[in-house]
């Protein structure tokens, strides 16, 4: 997966084709490599442990590993402020397939974090024997005899837990890619287990797996359209390396010039796919929906940031210098994602849905930062993934846990009255929602903050689009606002639809999410500190 | 720099006694309210105090000053300090909080020491604490914090306990609120991105006498005038407070109309004049305008209203009309006349919604032709209601009188027939109120059950602090004027704006009637 790239290949013209014994820093690497090993050895635990035992070896396990990584993560992180894997340095750029510099290095800590909060809503079983939000036995077919047989045996799919560490390792290969086809693997890695994951809920299974079939053709196609445009960009440049493409563009002029920009075009499909970027969202709410809420949480969290960590490095890395023939189209873009996700959300009346629709609204502020070129940008763009993963991740386990007859009560109307019946839930989820709407003294009003400004600061299309968000913001307040009526100013004697008491670790997760929540509108000096000073890409 | 954080504690107090109100343990519950009281008499104190030494002759804008970074990495910085307006705001804003928790004391009946009457005692105290914020903000950015922070316990006031229409009033104030708040935020970081940044740039004194672009520093006069205008509420974006005001629960319209809206004309002198000298001009001739409409309009819609608490509404929205005509005149006159009405007003406007509330409780009904006779029912109530409505059509010996006549000159000073017009506005505003007191309050006495009670011991601590305030504020009304009028002078030194020199210049065809002349 990782070129072999040696000290012997330093000043060397083009990279040669006799093979070299490779020379990696494997200490770099070795978050990533905690991360597969730890799901090699689920995969194993899943073949062997005696299945009374499964559940807790598995979780064990997982969060052993996921927090292992983190640690080493940030021993790395406090050694030295870029490390690189696989790297050469040609003609002053550098090259390299696994790029692990400031942002790189930021991005991996928060999925990891993301993924340990996510691994513990997951891991939520509420009294049963396995984790309480998948199905005993995805192959069965919904509403057969067989997954009733597999429900009473006690079985479970406890291989969840191997599959989301696999996706962590392809998210945190994602944003540190730094060739396109690197890229590209990186982005079935995270991929293929997601589509897996979003097919195993327990109940509604039929539009889980909807969903799943829904997410991997679009996924899929997606996917297709990124290798053709790094096809394109190979094409124009000669290479797959970002900063080649980066020394190739104020080149110009050769005869295969006009690759450049549908190269550019069509990479950009690939990566706004990811992130539910207008008009290649479709998914979102459909995925958002079907998918088990906690793995919703955890993929709205860590699959956007994973993937807009890879926009940065391929915008800011690779084809910042010709910026003026692709930014306004993005522009577009982003400011047709603010739009349609906020005016959408509007209509919505299942919270996953609605959810779903503040999540592509949320993209295309994000966007926006993305659009102002310089540092302060992606510091502000990092900061804003950051909040956004953890107020997300809450609020999905949140929604989990409100149950009518045993399912999730995911209708709004089943949420009226809620504020009376369990003040702690409602006022969480409600804080959580006036953070997405970005009010004061949230990190969501800190981070809309962090994107917009250096956005204002950019000129004249950063300052539409900043009033264009604002405008969005305004709408999607509405939404929000509608919630926090239903829950708190409307009386309900729907007595069957209730909070169901979590486990420690659903509530850890909550707890967190919503303390940082409100830490990072209060004090988001020290996490701004951190994003600005891990904001400079190595290239 | 720092000295003793006199603003920080009168922020804090309240906010821990919200605390402390909210996780009140079961047994000691029904003394919510006492304790709630208690929290914000100390506030109250504390406010008195700091009042004592802050000093009208001191040359710096800013007295009582805290300074602190804040996040240095968007130049914000914690940083709080008072002129004269702000204190004068703030003194209103402390002593108008317990006059309305006591007036709030059984406005939850039959839910004494539920969690629902904690909270409802809380949420004020929180608001106290925003209010004394917003007014104490010398950072831009902080005072938008404060600004957008306090529409959420106002939302949940309204939206949990007001009447049967709440959900959709609450709703409506605050996307009104936010729409206008967020235009003001797009407004806030590009003055930002204008100013000279750095880890202090957010510092109102940083961002005074900018060289703006024209275009640019009207576009974000506009960013904040907007904002202002929706909270002030000015004609034509006026229309969600006779909504929020008729459902909220009294206590909370008092502190919404009487304190939070003033946050909008406060900010009209603090941030459009003194930031965007050169587009407050600009803007002046379609503020007075529109100014001059609030005024008339709200007076017509009042005497039309059939609701006690939609008529005080627009006497509100009549009384700001007046206090941004005096902002926008850019004379001294009529900048005290304006800061000076907006304390009156916030007197005013509690006595006429708490007095309203108590002959509506009596009655139960808001229906202005359901009473009738009352002052054989209830003379003491009565008479203070008359004492308010007095009040409020600004008769001679109550302060109302005094800032309404300054208002006026100052405004004559520049703009005369702008002034002339406004006048209109009083004759209304004694029709709309001496119709309804003779509406509600002469004619035979009216069939009612025995034993309506006039004014109680509790409700005598409510009506007796207000109307002493009127008549101190009518007869000796020095100390405030001397705290206000060196912030107006320096305000409008930034303006750069003189007084006209006398009023007879208008004599001269060659001096233009209106425009700024000089």
């Amino acid at each position: 997966m990782i070129p072999a790239l040696g000290a012997q290949y330093l000043g060397a013209q083009l990279p040669g084709v006799d093979l070299v014994p490779a020379t990696f820093n494997y200490a770099a690497l070795s978050p990533i490599l905690v991360v597969l090993g730890v799901a090699t050895v689920g995969v194993l635990v899943e073949a062997f442990v005696p299945l009374r035992s499964r559940y807790a070896a598995q979780v064990g396990l997982t969060l052993a590993g996921l927090v292992a990584a983190f640690l080493l993560l940030v021993l790395l992180a406090v050694n030295h402020q870029t490390a690189t894997a696989g790297l050469k340095v040609l003609g002053g750029a550098v090259l390299g397939s696994v790029i692990i510099d400031g942002p790189a290095l930021f991005l991996q800590g928060t999925i990891l974090v993301f993924a340990i909060l996510g691994v513990l809503t997951m891991a939520e079983r509420l009294g049963g024997v396995g984790a309480d939000a998948f199905t005993p036995m995805g192959s069965a077919t919904p509403g057969s005899g067989q997954e009733a047989l597999a429900l009473r045996a006690g079985s479970m799919t406890s291989e969840v837990f191997p599959l989301t560490l696999f996706a962590v390792a392809g998210m945190m290969l994602f944003p540190s890619a730094g060739d396109l086809l690197t890229m590209f693997i990186s982005l079935e890695v995270l991929s293929l287990p997601l589509y897996l994951l979003t097919g195993l809920a327990r109940r509604r299974r039929l539009i889980s797996q909807e969903a799943s079939l829904k997410y991997f053709l679009l996924g899929a196609f997606s996917s297709a359209f990124f290798l053709f445009g790094t096809a394109l960009l190979y094409g124009y440049s000669g290479s797959v390396y970002l900063p080649d493409i980066a020394a190739a563009i104020p080149q110009g002029g050769s005869e295969l010039n006009g690759l450049l920009v549908p190269g550019v075009f069509l990479v950009a499909v690939g990566l706004l796919f990811k992130v539910g970027a207008v008009p290649f969202h479709s998914w979102i709410p459909d995925v958002y929906q079907g998918a088990p809420t906690p793995v919703t949480g955890f993929m709205a969290a860590a699959t956007k940031l994973a993937a807009f960590g890879a926009i940065l490095r391929v915008v800011y890395v690779g084809i910042e210098s010709a910026r003026w023939q692709w930014s306004p189209a993005i522009a577009v873009v982003a400011i047709l994602t603010m739009v349609v996700g906020a005016v959408l959300s509007v209509t919505q009346t299942d919270v996953k849905r609605l959810l779903a629709y503040s999540s592509i609204a949320h993209a295309g502020f994000i966007l926006v930062g993305v659009l102002a070129f310089d540092r302060t940008g992606v510091s502000g763009v990092m900061f804003y993934l950051v909040s956004y993963g953890l107020t997300t991740i809450a609020a999905f386990a949140i929604v989990g846990l409100v149950r009518a007859d045993g399912a999730e009560a995911t209708h709004l109307s089943q949420w009226a009255g809620l504020g009376r019946r369990h003040p702690w839930t409602a006022g969480t989820f409600a804080f959580l929602l006036l953070a997405f709407a970005g009010i004061p003294l949230t990190s969501g009003f800190t981070a809309k903050f962090a994107v917009f400004e250096p956005a204002l600061r950019s000129g004249a299309t950063g300052t539409i689009m900043v009033v264009v968000g604002l405008l969005a913001s305004a709408v999607t307040v509405f939404v929000y606002v509608r919630i926090i009526v239903l829950m708190y100013f409307t009386d309900s004697q729907n007595d069957a639809v209730a909070v169901v008491t979590p486990s420690v670790m659903t509530t850890i997760a909550i707890t967190f999410g919503a303390a940082m929540t409100l830490v990072l509108g209060v004090w988001p000096t020290e996490l701004l500190q951190l994003s600005a000073s891990a904001s400079q890409f190595l290239r | 720099m720092n000295q003793f954080p006199w603003l920080t504690l009168m922020g804090l107090v309240p906010l821990v006694g919200a605390i402390v109100v909210w996780v009140l343990p079961a047994g000691l519950a029904p003394r919510a309210k006492q304790i709630a009281l208690g929290f914000s008499l100390v506030t109250l104190a504390l406010t008195v105090a700091a009042a004592l030494t802050f000093s009208p002759h001191s040359t710096a804008q800013f007295q009582l000053v805290e300074q602190h970074q804040w996040i240095p990495q968007f130049g914000v910085s914690y940083a709080l300090g008072v002129d004269g307006i702000a204190l004068a705001l703030i003194l209103m804003a402390t002593i108008l909080t317990p006059i309305c928790l006591l007036a709030a004391w059984h406005d939850l009946p039959g839910e004494e020491g539920t969690s629902r009457e904690k909270n409802y005692f809380a949420l004020m105290l929180v608001l106290e604490t925003f209010m004394v914020g917003v007014f104490a903000a010398t950072d831009v950015f902080l005072f938008y914090v404060f600004f957008e922070a306090m529409l959420i316990p106002v939302y949940f006031l309204i939206g949990q306990y007001g009447g049967q229409r709440r959900q959709a009033a609450a709703v409506k104030f605050l996307v009104f609120s936010l729409a206008g708040g967020l235009i003001m935020l797009a407004a806030v970081i590009g003055l930002y991105t204008q100013g000279p940044g750095g880890v202090d740039g957010f510092l109102v004194q940083k961002l005074t006498g900018l060289h703006l672009s024209e275009s640019t520093g009207r576009l974000l006069f506009l960013g904040f005038f907007i904002a202002f205008a929706v909270k002030a509420p000015m004609f034509p974006v006026h229309t969600w407070l006779p909504d929020a005001a008729t459902e909220a629960k009294p206590a909370t319209a008092v502190l919404l109309v009487g304190v939070l809206d003033k946050v909008g004309t406060y900010g009209m002198i603090r941030f459009c004049l003194q930031l965007f000298p050169e587009a407050s001009k600009w803007a002046t001739p379609v503020v007075i305008v529109l100014a001059v409409i609030s005024v008339l309009y709200g007076a017509l819609l009042a005497i039309g209203q059939t609701d006690i608490m939609r008529l005080i509404s627009y006497t509100s929205i009549s009384h700001f009309g007046f206090i941004v005509l005096g902002i926008f005149a850019m004379t001294t006159t009529g900048g005290a006349g304006a800061t000076l009405y907006m304390v009156n007003h916030g007197f005013t406007t509690a006595a006429l919604f708490l007095f309203a509330a108590m002959l509506v409780n009596r009655r139960g009904s808001k229906r202005i032709e359901d009473f009738g006779g009352w002052q054989r029912v209830t003379p003491l109530l009565a008479g203070s209601f008359l004492v308010a409505g007095l009040s409020g059509l600004a008769l001679p010996g109550l302060g109302a009188f005094i800032a309404e006549f300054l208002t006026l000159v100052g405004t004559f000073q520049r703009y005369q027939v702008a002034a002339v017009i406004a006048t209109i506005g009083i004759i209304l505003a004694a029709l709309y109120i001496l119709l309804m007191f003779k509406k509600m309050m002469t004619g035979p006495k009216p069939d009612l059950a025995k034993g309506t009670p006039d004014l109680g011991a509790r409700e005598k601590w409510v009506v007796v602090p207000l109307i002493a305030l009127f008549l101190v504020l009518g007869f000796y009304p020095k100390p405030v004027m001397d705290i206000i009028n060196p912030a107006i002078r320096t305000t409008l030194g930034y303006v750069g704006v003189t007084d006209p020199a006398s009023v007879v210049t208008v004599a001269d065809p060659a001096q233009p009637t209106t425009g700024v002349t000089k």
